[in-house]
């Protein structure tokens, strides 16, 4: 049998995180006008501010359209036919794990992500989000010694309302985009995550989405403040069952980086891709954005995408603070029909700003995967530095990877280094390997976890093991 | 050990070798020779079964086998390893983690328990020492700018880990400096053993001075056209393979 006909049958292979809980949710109606915006903000018992806020982002979000510029094709959404909150019907918020009803944490258990203390990972704390809701935040009490606030987005506009207000949005206004713009009207979730000056998070914080109610759409957010002089690693993972039609997920995440302040944001994005022949799997239309306020802040955002049918996401970097970096590290993998157009943006505004972009996107099958990439400097970045590698790794002929890189240099100081590479995988290479005894299979993504070795190693240990094995998954049957 | 009849094979619709007949014995050295081009690389890849070679005709044997139906994974897990002419670069895997990996496959398909870290590290030590290699070559990714001859050093290392029972050196002497050839051939000779055989590709009498082959072949446009003992390679070096060609127009013509 032929490498090439080998390599064209790749991942008929099942979905490990799809199954369904059965449990009992409470959902409101499905379609969106003000009616449900007001009826999830009275659902979360939000402040006036709040409801406000969603309120205008919703006529806002009126005057839009879909974007159009991305290179995915799908049928225009239904926005009326989502239902916009659904959650696991609980008599009250549970006020410790043993009042979390069993079978949503056997759903963690069998994704991987036991939530008793005991069981977890002793370096990271998890906030866990079903469909709408966080059901669970760990480790809440010992990250509070130290002045951390981390909890659920809806406990944060409870108990933190200052830091919200001052926050939302902030970095990611309504205005930007139409999924930025649906997301604010009807989010219903998330994390929340503030580290006070000087303090050096001593744990990995995380947060597991996971949809499981049946056309319900995700819309969390996720709001992340550095103060001065601190540090936080946040990790972020998430799957979804097989369903046949396509679900929608539009997070928004922020994040703040103050004076001297570094955070780093990994994820790990596994929801449903569809099955083999493009039927089904999650809409991933996500807007990610950190600002480097401060001086010598730095904002690093690390991702390996291997999931969803289709992914829009383009995590950024504004370079506001002098001596501020962005960095920017992505594997992103597409299979059978998965098309991905992912990317980031790189503003520099401040002196001496430096920024870097590593990416790695892996088309099989007859995935199509799109690299997007803007740099801009700004006419008072003096100095600035950027230095951008694309590589691209083909494994069938009937995949294709697309680079647009943009680059916009208003300050003449500016320093630009652009490197790209496509190239197929190569039959010598299989060949070398197999002729030393390793399988074809082993071979393949041994080949391309190499290929992704310099995003990988950006990754905290226990997830890059994970990455790795999700790709060896994710590329199984690529050679039979 | 290994048998080989009538093999004809193309590649990309050109036939390339046009019946070749060989049989080897275990313990014994092959030498094979012949002009650029002549089919001598091809061979050795027909026989561990890389992808786009085509088989027109014949039958290859191993330990009895039909090795023609097998996957190269296959090949080499009975025991075949080809020394590549141009060995192969694999960005971003260690040269010690793909030595292992090839290793525990070949281990574990024969029943035997898989090395672990530790033991593969000592075995590794051991074996480096038979090429002289520098450890600092197994830290690096799989021959990624290596020179010519620390790839050439790395392949026998690597044969020296993986103890096939047939080995095919494809040029392994090329892009050797004087003393490198003589480690690499004295590393080779510590390998050769009752129940191991060798096929050695080469251009250069000089490696058989080293590795004193028990018989040399002629490859000249996919056929071996002449079989001897080490002086048939003496008598190349000096004659070149002109006369050899020569007569086999001769013989083709008397033949038809
Ligand atoms: N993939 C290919 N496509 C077309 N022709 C090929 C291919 N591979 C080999 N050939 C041809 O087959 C012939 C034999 O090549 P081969 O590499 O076996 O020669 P060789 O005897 O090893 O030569 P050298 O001594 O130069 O290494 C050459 O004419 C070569 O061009
Ligand atoms: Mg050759």
């Amino acid at each position: 049998m032929s490498a090439n006909s080998n390599i064209e049958e790749l991942a008929n292979r099942e979905y490990k995180y799809g199954f369904v809980t059965d449990i009992e949710t409470d959902t409101i109606p499905r379609g969106l006008n003000e009616e449900i915006i007001r009826l999830i903000s009275a659902k979360k018992n939000e402040p006036e501010f709040m409801l406000d806020w969603r309120l205008k982002a919703y006529r806002h979000w009126q005057t839009m359209k879909d974007p159009t510029w991305a290179n995915v094709h799908f049928e225009p959404i239904n926005y009326q036919d989502i239902c916009y909150y659904a959650a696991p019907k609980m008599k009250s918020k549970p006020k410790s794990l043993d009042e979390v009803d069993p079978e949503l944490l056997a759903t963690y258990e069998k994704l991987g992500i036991p939530l008793r203390e005991r069981d977890l990972l002793a370096g990271v704390a998890v906030d866990a989000v079903f469909d709408s809701i966080s059901v669970a935040t760990t480790f809440k009490e010992k990250l509070a010694e130290l002045g951390i606030i981390f909890c659920s987005f809806s406990e944060a506009v409870q108990n933190h309302p200052e830091l919200v207000r001052r926050y939302l949005g902030d970095v990611v206004p309504f205005t930007d985009n139409l999924f930025a713009a649906l997301n604010s009207a009807v989010f219903s979730d998330g994390s929340f995550c503030y580290i006070p000056k000087g303090v050096r998070c001593p744990m990995e914080l995380s947060t597991y989405f996971r949809i499981n109610a049946a056309s319900t759409g995700q819309f969390e957010r996720t709001l992340i403040i550095a103060d001065e002089g601190s540090y936080v690693s946040y990790l972020e993972g998430c799957t979804a069952p097989m369903r046949d039609e396509n679900q929608l997920h539009a997070a928004v995440v922020e994040l703040i980086a103050h004076d001297n302040a570094q955070i780093k944001y990994s994820t790990v994005q596994n929801w449903y891709p569809g099955d083999k022949n493009g039927k089904g799997g999650i809409f991933n239309f996500v807007t990610k954005r950190g600002k480097c306020k401060g001086v010598n802040s730095k904002i690093s955002w690390t991702q390996v995408e291997t999931g969803s049918a289709i992914t829009w996401k383009y995590p950024s970097c504004i370079l506001m603070g002098d001596n501020s970096i962005g960095e920017f590290y992505s594997v992103a993998l597409t299979n059978n029909y998965q098309q991905a157009d992912t990317g980031t943006k790189m503003i520099h505004m401040g002196k001496n700003t430096r920024s870097t972009i590593v990416s790695k996107g892996i088309s099989a099958g007859h995935g199509q995967n799109t690299y997007r990439g803007m740099v801009k400097i700004l006419k008072n970045a003096d100095n600035a530095r950027n230095y951008s590698r694309c590589d691209s790794l083909l494994l069938s002929d009937k995949c294709g990877a697309h680079t647009f890189p943009y680059i916009e240099v208003k300050n003449s100081t500016a320093l630009m280094e652009h490197e790209a590479s496509t190239s197929k995988i190569g039959e010598d290479q299989l060949f070398y390997c197999q002729q030393r005894g390793i399988s074809s299979e082993a071979a393949v993504s041994m080949i391309v976890n190499g290929f992704c070795k310099e995003v990988f190693k950006e990754l905290p240990m226990e997830f890059a093991v994970e990455a790795q094995k999700l790709l060896g998954v994710s590329l199984e049957g690529c050679v039979g | 050990m290994l048998e080989i009849k009538g093999l004809r094979a193309q590649v990309e619709g050109k036939e390339i070798l046009h019946g070749i007949d060989l049989c080897v014995y275990p313990g014994e050295v092959h030498a094979i020779m012949g002009p650029n081009g002549s089919g001598k690389s091809t061979l050795a890849k027909v026989l561990a079964g890389r992808e786009g070679y085509g088989i027109v005709n014949g039958e290859v044997r191993f330990n009895g086998k039909n090795l023609l139906v097998m996957q190269p994974e296959d090949r080499a897990r009975a025991g075949i390893f080809l020394g590549f002419q141009y060995p192969v670069e694999i960005p971003g895997i260690s040269n010690m983690y793909f030595l292992k990996t090839a290793l525990n496959s070949i281990r574990k398909n024969r029943g035997l328990e898989e090395l672990d870290a530790m033991d593969f590290l000592a075995l590794a030590k051991e074996k480096m020492k038979l090429v002289d290699m520098d450890e600092s070559l197994m830290r690096r990714a799989v021959n990624e700018g290596f020179s010519g001859g620390e790839k050439k050093r790395n392949e026998i290392f690597q044969m020296a880990v993986l103890e096939p029972q047939l080995a095919i050196l494809d040029e392994t002497d090329s892009g050797l400096d004087i003393d490198a050839l003589k480690t690499i051939a004295s590393g080779i000779n510590a390998l050769r053993r009752q129940d191991r055989a060798m096929i050695l590709v080469t251009h250069y009498q000089r490696l058989l001075n080293y590795i004193v082959p028990n018989k040399v072949h002629v490859l000249l446009d996919g056929r071996i056209v002449r079989s001897g003992g080490k002086e048939l390679a003496l008598e190349l070096e000096e004659k070149g393979y002109g006369w050899l060609e020569e007569e086999t127009i001769r013989e083709q013509a008397v033949n038809s």
